[in-house]
């Protein structure tokens, strides 16, 4: 690669005293503090601010309005329009997870239930949500669309044990998804 | 001074002393002579001579000894902490200070055992009649203060104006000196 | 004996309120000032949170004091931390260090003066702890003393970063303390006086260094010779304050801890209160020179035109608070010129380190020496004959023309060194 020899620029006397910049800085810095107590900072509005710079302040307001439909929050399990457990209990998910955050105790249906045939479903399914890293593998290699990442951010607990969420938590961010393919529906 | 002050800043002036020689470790001793500087600019504030011990402070102890600090650790001597004890240096050292010893206990021995007069009203207000009427100096004077940032100005400036001057030529010299033989550039 | 336990006990009641109530907690408000006001010019919120936790006690609602506890916690927060003391450091050094900085920079607080005497039954006391007659010096002096601190921790932490931090700052503040010294001594020349309290004194008469509208309490404008003076004044105070923000390592030549190039300067390998220590003196000696700048240019505690005189007078039967009063005002313009280095902080980028030693040397150096002449022009000229003034004044211009003319080739690029 050629050496490009770059030209400084020539400094007048002006940008050499150094003067001017710094009182043109000044009234920068002075009109953003103006402007932000005033609460109309640039941005203020779009971004729902508290009246103090561009912040929402958070406890007190939440972000989920302007949350994107691509927010990749907590994973959790669905259930269909049947009420029926996605989950065949394939474990994929847990092989792909790199943090290893996935445990699952697959567990058979038994042979009286009317979706016997599916043949498994998981008797065990925790996530840990301190390994978990939101990187949405699980819900990209699930065969069955089970699994996806929901928009839930607000994961917090008091103990270890809180942040691991079983098959009952799951099922409850995840709730019903409807739309999905149905291929166990057709029979046979 | 209450004499307990100068106690004080005796020993501190006098350990700093005997700490410089003691310690192996350069960095150590530098601050051992710092300790000796504060101890005299304290004796020198004991003495009501504020001028004086500031400016110790202030040249010595402020920019002299933080530069040599700062060569010390940019040489990072370790030798010196091994350095054996020579005998050579160990005696050179120690007769000069005997003879500094004894010229001193000459020069006292012979001077008039004389106590310095006490700085009160009296004594300032005989000082202020030998200066200029209504000055700056002889009203703080006759207030009872010791303006001795003021006399030294005028002692300096009026009594030792030419050597001062020629004191001054020659620092200026010396500074040209410095950047002339340090900036030695091809033609 | 009894007087002299008065004397003693007044002292040290001086000493613990003037350093430990009042100036000891402008660090935490200053650095809580810091935070808010550069959240407000980056358009956030800041620290707004912590306060009285009453709904621990079951009340409804918390007390937030708009955060004002936040720097509180933090400190809570850096005395419980590890403190932890890497293995190869010098200890004894390495220990000292911390404390070397903030002690000078609170040494430094007995000279400055607070306000005007308060007299309490009918004991009148000066509210400053000493009043000496080498005021300016003796902080100069004194300060130079954290040097110390910082070229000990950057040498006994034995790792490269904070050693060249500590370079870097021992460089730095010798250069600009010739500067900081130079400066003043035009101010100095026209008030004849070291002792801050009498300099402080003449400007509520005759007007502020900087603002000299009223003369013995009438508002009005300055004589021939006062308004000339302005010009070396203003030159002055914009070489001090320039050279206070280099001195105590503030923003724009913050290099000692320039985070881009040495993680965290001379205070890297340190933890816990030992870095607070150190971070407790910044602060300290940017509340000093911010005292030093409103005392020797922005006339202290006084009020100015013409109020003074009213104000002392104020009291409540015996007691003569105006003083008080006095000591308000000058924390007010004390915090308003804190602001002052906080916007400086957040607007102006940091310097090179060359152009810093450069600013320095080349041109605050000869620039305050310049200013020294003039001054003295401008204040012996009633004495002067026109001719020794004509020549004064060519003479000032051509020692100007010859310094930016060194200034100038300077600049040019420096020649390879014979081989």
């Amino acid at each position: 690669m050629a050496v490009v020899k770059i030209q400084r620029p020539k400094l007048g006397f002006g940008e050499k005293i150094y003067f001017a910049a710094l009182i043109k800085g000044f009234i920068l810095t002075m009109t953003h503090a103006v402007k932000s107590l005033l609460g109309k900072s640039m941005g203020a509005k779009s971004l729902e601010s508290s009246g103090l710079g561009v912040t929402m302040q958070f406890p007190e307001q939440r972000w989920d309005a302007q949350m994107p439909d691509y927010y990749r929050g907590a994973p959790a399990l669905v259930t269909d329009e049947q009420g029926r457990e996605r989950c065949v209990s394939c474990q994929l998910c847990e092989f792909i997870c790199p943090p290893k955050a996935i445990k699952i105790v697959p567990g058979e249906i038994p042979s009286d239930d009317p979706w016997a045939k599916v043949e498994k479903r998981p008797k065990e399914f925790d996530i840990d949500m301190i390994r978990c890293i939101y990187c949405g593998m699980c819900e990209e290699v699930c065969p069955e669309q089970a699994i996806f990442l929901r928009k839930d951010y607000l994961i917090t607990g008091l103990k270890r044990a809180d942040m691991v969420h079983d098959k009952k938590k799951l099922y409850e961010i995840g709730g019903v998804r409807t739309g999905l393919v149905n291929k166990w529906n057709e029979l046979k | 001074m209450p004499s307990y002050l100068f106690w004080l800043f005796a020993t501190v002036m006098l350990s700093g002393g005997a700490a410089v020689i003691a310690f192996r470790n350069p960095v150590s001793c530098a601050l051992a002579v710092v300790a000796c500087f504060v101890g005299l600019a304290g004796l020198f504030i004991g003495l009501s001579a504020f001028f004086v011990g500031i400016i110790q402070i202030l040249v010595y102890t402020g920019a002299v000894m933080v530069l040599f600090l700062f060569i010390i650790m940019l040489l990072d001597l370790k030798d010196e902490e091994k350095r054996a004890k020579a005998l050579a240096p160990l005696a050179a050292g120690l007769s000069l200070v005997i003879l500094f010893a004894v010229q001193l206990i000459g020069v006292l021995s012979r001077t008039a055992n004389k106590s310095a007069p006490e700085l009160d009203a009296a004594t300032l207000a005989t000082a202020a009649a030998n200066l200029k009427e209504g000055g700056k100096i002889a009203t703080a004077l006759g207030e009872g203060r010791l303006p001795d940032t003021h006399l030294i100005g005028q002692t300096l400036f009026t009594g030792y104006n030419l050597p001062l001057q020629i004191l001054g030529v020659l620092l200026l010299v010396a500074t040209v000196g410095v950047v002339a033989l340090s900036k030695k550039t091809a033609d | 004996m009894p007087d002299l336990l008065l004397q003693l006990a007044i002292i040290l009641f001086k000493i613990v309120t003037l350093t430990f109530i009042v100036v000891l907690p402008l660090v935490p408000i200053s650095v809580y000032f810091e935070r808010r006001f550069s959240a407000i010019i980056q358009d956030r919120v800041g620290p707004n949170r912590v306060g009285i936790p009453l709904s621990l006690l079951g009340f409804k609602k918390d007390f937030h004091f708009f955060g004002l506890i936040q720097p509180m916690a933090d400190g809570i927060k850096l005395f419980l931390k590890e403190d932890f003391t890497p293995q190869y450091v010098r200890k004894a050094f390495y220990w000292l260090a911390p404390a070397l900085t903030v002690v000078p920079a609170l040494i430094t607080v007995c000279v400055v003066p607070f306000g005007s005497p308060i007299t309490i039954f009918g004991h009148t006391e000066k509210l400053v702890i000493a009043d000496i007659d080498v005021g300016p010096l003796f902080v100069f002096a004194i300060a130079s003393l954290s040097v110390y601190g910082i070229t000990l921790a950057g040498w006994s932490s034995n790792s490269k970063f904070p050693f060249i931090g500590g370079v870097r700052s021992t460089a730095q503040m010798i250069s600009y303390e010739i500067c900081l010294g130079l400066s003043i001594i035009p101010v100095l020349l026209y008030f004849g006086e070291l002792n801050l309290g009498k300099i402080v004194e003449h400007q509520a008469q005759h007007g502020w260094l900087l603002l000299p509208l009223w003369q013995n309490g009438q508002i009005g404008l300055p004589d021939m010779q006062t308004a000339l003076f302005w010009i070396p004044a203003v030159i002055a105070f914009l070489i001090f304050t320039i050279s206070i923000f280099a001195e105590t390592n503030r923003m724009p030549f913050d290099l000692p801890e320039c985070e881009t190039e040495l993680v965290g300067g001379y205070h890297t390998e340190y933890s816990s209160m030992k870095f607070a220590l150190f971070f407790m003196g910044e602060y300290a000696a940017m509340v000093i020179g911010s005292a030093m700048v409103v005392t020797l240019f922005l006339g202290g505690w006084s009020a100015g035109f013409g109020l003074d005189p009213l104000i002392a007078k104020l009291g409540i039967g015996g007691f003569q608070i105006g003083g008080l009063i006095h000591l308000g005002i000058f924390l007010t313009k004390l915090v308003g010129f804190i602001l002052f280095f906080i916007l400086v902080r957040w607007t102006v980028p940091r310097f090179r380190y060359d152009q810093l030693m450069k600013l320095g040397w080349v041109i605050f150096f000869e620039a305050a020496l310049i200013n020294v002449f003039l001054a003295a022009l401008i204040l012996a000229a009633p004495d002067l004959t026109a001719v020794i003034l004509g020549t004064g004044a060519v003479l000032l211009i051509a020692v100007t023309a010859a310094v930016i003319w060194v200034a100038k080739t300077s600049e040019a690029p420096v020649k390879p060194l014979r081989a």
